[in-house]
């Protein structure tokens, strides 16, 4: 969920009971206040009243207990009754010709006296109709409610994502970084101090690792380099030293054990180097690449080695796979699987290679059962008892296959396949 | 056969210059872009090996003064470089070959050959050895008149053991040169002996032998 979102539905939770609990109160207010007015309005409709009988006495002798003619009744009581008439208001339901149906009144009772007459005073004044009341205010809670849900809801896309801003443009580019590719991000310039911090850190910590980065490759490229020539100019030593000699075969083996070291060296050293001038670009020519028949020349060059294995290739194809990339690159990447399919083969069974138009696949049946993938693609991922491979075969197909967009997977289905699936095939 | 070495690594010069010796070639060694241009310009050399990454200078440029000089020189540029651009390059102001370091001395040894025999026999001699004879044109091979069938891969080891005749060839050298670079991983070189097997089978009449020299490689002899 996002953080916008997360924190306008946090507020619609919180605002549900808080809103009721608010209209539950405000109603009771209010009922209070009107009721206050209405008695008030009454106690001033009896001094009226009182003034009035002083100057017309007939409208003492009413009979209007129904309240059909009048909105007050004057009831003679005797002097008992007087002195412990209590004053009340009360409620009650009267028929009222207009909405045709019972509705709430307010009834004032009080004792008067004139004279030595003493009279007991009612008058009533129409109520506020508390249904009617309670349904308006809920309409028009639910409503202050949802204009308050959507508010937020607008603020928080408006006015938070501007605020926002500078972080959901870090996230996306940190999203998009690669190390290999961007050497830097770009920030927006904000004021918000919290957002200048993360930008500052995260700036610092990418030119960094972009600097470690690029000193690790240049390092990995410049000790290759500088190898080289040491590694020639042994071998060539020891190459000489076996031609000027006439040795004893402990010698000669000994020589050997040497000079296949040596060229070991040489081989992890140049497979270092093509990584290194893989993943700096250095292969730029890109033309349409012919995966069908460049397999069948790569697997003719391995005849040799795959009839010493007692091995075979078996290749089915169900269409024409053309792919626009560099040439070498395509053919260290073809190679550096079949080599891996061959070295890694059991022994007189065969190695099947598919492709159709935007994938292609190799599987062979292997010694090893299933291979952890996150680590299969790293450096010198060396098999068990395997210690002539260099351990860069697969990191170097990799690095081909990630600089094209092609996908490289592993997968075990009792035989170890390996997969490339082309993206964008035209 | 005069060879011109320009090589800055001494120790590197040493190896190729006693190696070339041997195989009876004139050659001159020199180690930086001046005195190889000097050289250059006085003297006429049949195969010049070349190392492009010079201390004062780039090798590429003595191939273009050369080339100015009219002079037919073979060459072979050595770089440590293996790169792509200077191979390109390198072929293109015409340069006849590209060794990138490190090398097998039989590599080079195969090279320069390859490089003389080009210029001076534009390939059309045969190669004689022993009683077998080679045309390096038709890849026909004959022993005692009578032709043989060899394979590709066959013929690449015959080749490259008769241009190193008499010296130790050794395995991976072989198999680099004969499977290219891509081979080299693959669990030793055993595979090769089935094919030097196969070789001995087709050679047996004739006055050459391949000998298995132990654990390190193969020689050829003439008998």
């Amino acid at each position: 969920m996002k953080l916008l979102n997360y924190t306008s539905r946090y507020l619609a939770i919180l605002l549900l009971p808080l809103i009721t609990v608010w209209a539950v109160l405000f109603y009771y207010a209010m009922l209070d206040e009107i009721y206050d007015s209405l008695d008030d309005g009454l106690e001033n409709q009896k001094l009226l009243m009182v003034e009035r009988a002083a100057i017309d006495p007939s409208i003492l002798l009413q009979d209007d207990p129904e309240f059909k003619k009048h909105v007050y009744n004057f009831t003679r009581i005797d002097k008992e009754t007087y002195r412990n008439f209590k004053e009340s208001y009360r409620d009650t339901l009267m028929f009222m010709l207009n909405e045709e149906d019972y509705e709430p009144v307010r009834i004032y009772e009080s004792a008067v006296t004139f004279g030595n007459d003493y009279y007991k005073l009612k008058i009533i004044t129409s109520m506020v109709e508390e249904d009617d009341l309670v349904q308006d205010l809920a309409i028009y809670i639910i409503a202050l409610y949802l204009v308050l849900v959507a508010s937020i809801l607008l603020l928080n896309n408006f006015l938070l994502r501007r605020i926002w801003k500078p972080f959901y443009s870090l996230i996306a580019q940190l999203r998009s970084f690669k190390i290999e590719k961007n050497t830097s991000i770009e920030t927006a310039p904000t004021n918000i101090e919290e957002f200048r911090i993360l930008n500052n850190t995260v700036d610092k910590l990418i030119r960094k690792s972009t600097d470690s980065y690029v000193a690790q490759k240049q390092f990995i490229e410049n000790a290759s380099h500088e190898l080289q020539t040491p590694l020639g100019i042994s071998i060539n030593k020891l190459e000489l030293f076996l031609e000027n000699n006439t040795l004893t075969e402990n010698q000669l083996a000994d020589i050997a054990t040497v000079l296949e070291n040596l060229g070991r060296l040489t081989r992890l050293n140049k497979s270092l180097l093509l990584l290194s001038k893989i993943e700096n670009h250095q292969f730029n020519d890109e033309e349409k690449v012919d995966f069908n028949s460049l397999t069948k020349t790569i697997v003719s060059d391995f005849e040799d080695l795959a009839e010493h294995k007692k091995m075979k290739f078996t290749i089915s194809s169900s269409g024409s796979l053309i792919y626009k990339m560099n040439e070498d690159l395509a053919i260290i990447l073809l190679t550096n699987l079949i080599k891996n399919a061959l070295v890694h083969g059991k022994r007189k069974h065969s190695v099947q290679i598919k492709i159709t138009k935007n994938k292609w696949q190799i599987s062979n049946l292997g010694k090893m059962k299933v291979i952890d993938e996150d680590t299969l693609f790293t450096r010198f991922r060396v098999s068990g008892n395997r210690n002539k491979s260099t351990g860069l075969g697969l990191a170097i197909a990799k690095a081909v296959a990630n600089k094209y967009g092609i996908d490289i997977h592993y997968s075990f289905e009792g035989l170890h396949i390996f997969s490339l699936r082309f993206a964008d095939v035209k | 056969m005069k060879i011109l070495i320009i090589e800055d690594e001494p120790q590197m010069l040493e190896n190729m210059q006693e190696s070339l010796e041997r195989e009876e070639y004139t050659v001159t060694a020199v180690s930086d872009y001046r005195t190889a241009s000097e050289r250059i310009g006085v003297y006429d050399y049949d195969c010049v090996l070349l190392d492009i990454g010079l201390p004062d200078g780039n090798g590429l440029e003595l191939l273009k003064e050369l080339k100015k000089l009219g002079k037919s020189e073979g060459v072979i540029i050595v770089s440590a470089k293996d790169s792509l651009d200077d191979r390109l390059e390198g072929l293109y102001l015409g340069a006849d070959d590209y060794l990138s370091k490190p090398f097998h001395m039989a590599e080079l040894h195969a090279r320069v050959k390859a490089v003389l025999r080009r210029r001076y026999f534009e390939g059309n001699t045969r190669v004689e050895i022993g009683n077998v004879s080679i045309d390096p044109e038709s890849r026909s091979v004959k022993i005692a008149d009578a032709e043989i069938n060899l394979n590709r891969k066959e013929y690449a080891i015959l080749m490259y053991l008769i241009t190193n005749k008499t010296r130790l060839v050794t395995k991976t050298a072989l198999a680099e040169h004969v499977w290219g670079d891509h081979i080299d991983q693959a669990d030793s070189f055993d595979f090769i002996y089935s094919q030097i097997k196969n070789l001995r089978k087709k050679l047996k009449k004739a006055t050459i032998n391949i000998e298995a020299v132990y654990g390190v490689g193969y020689k050829l002899d003439i008998l």
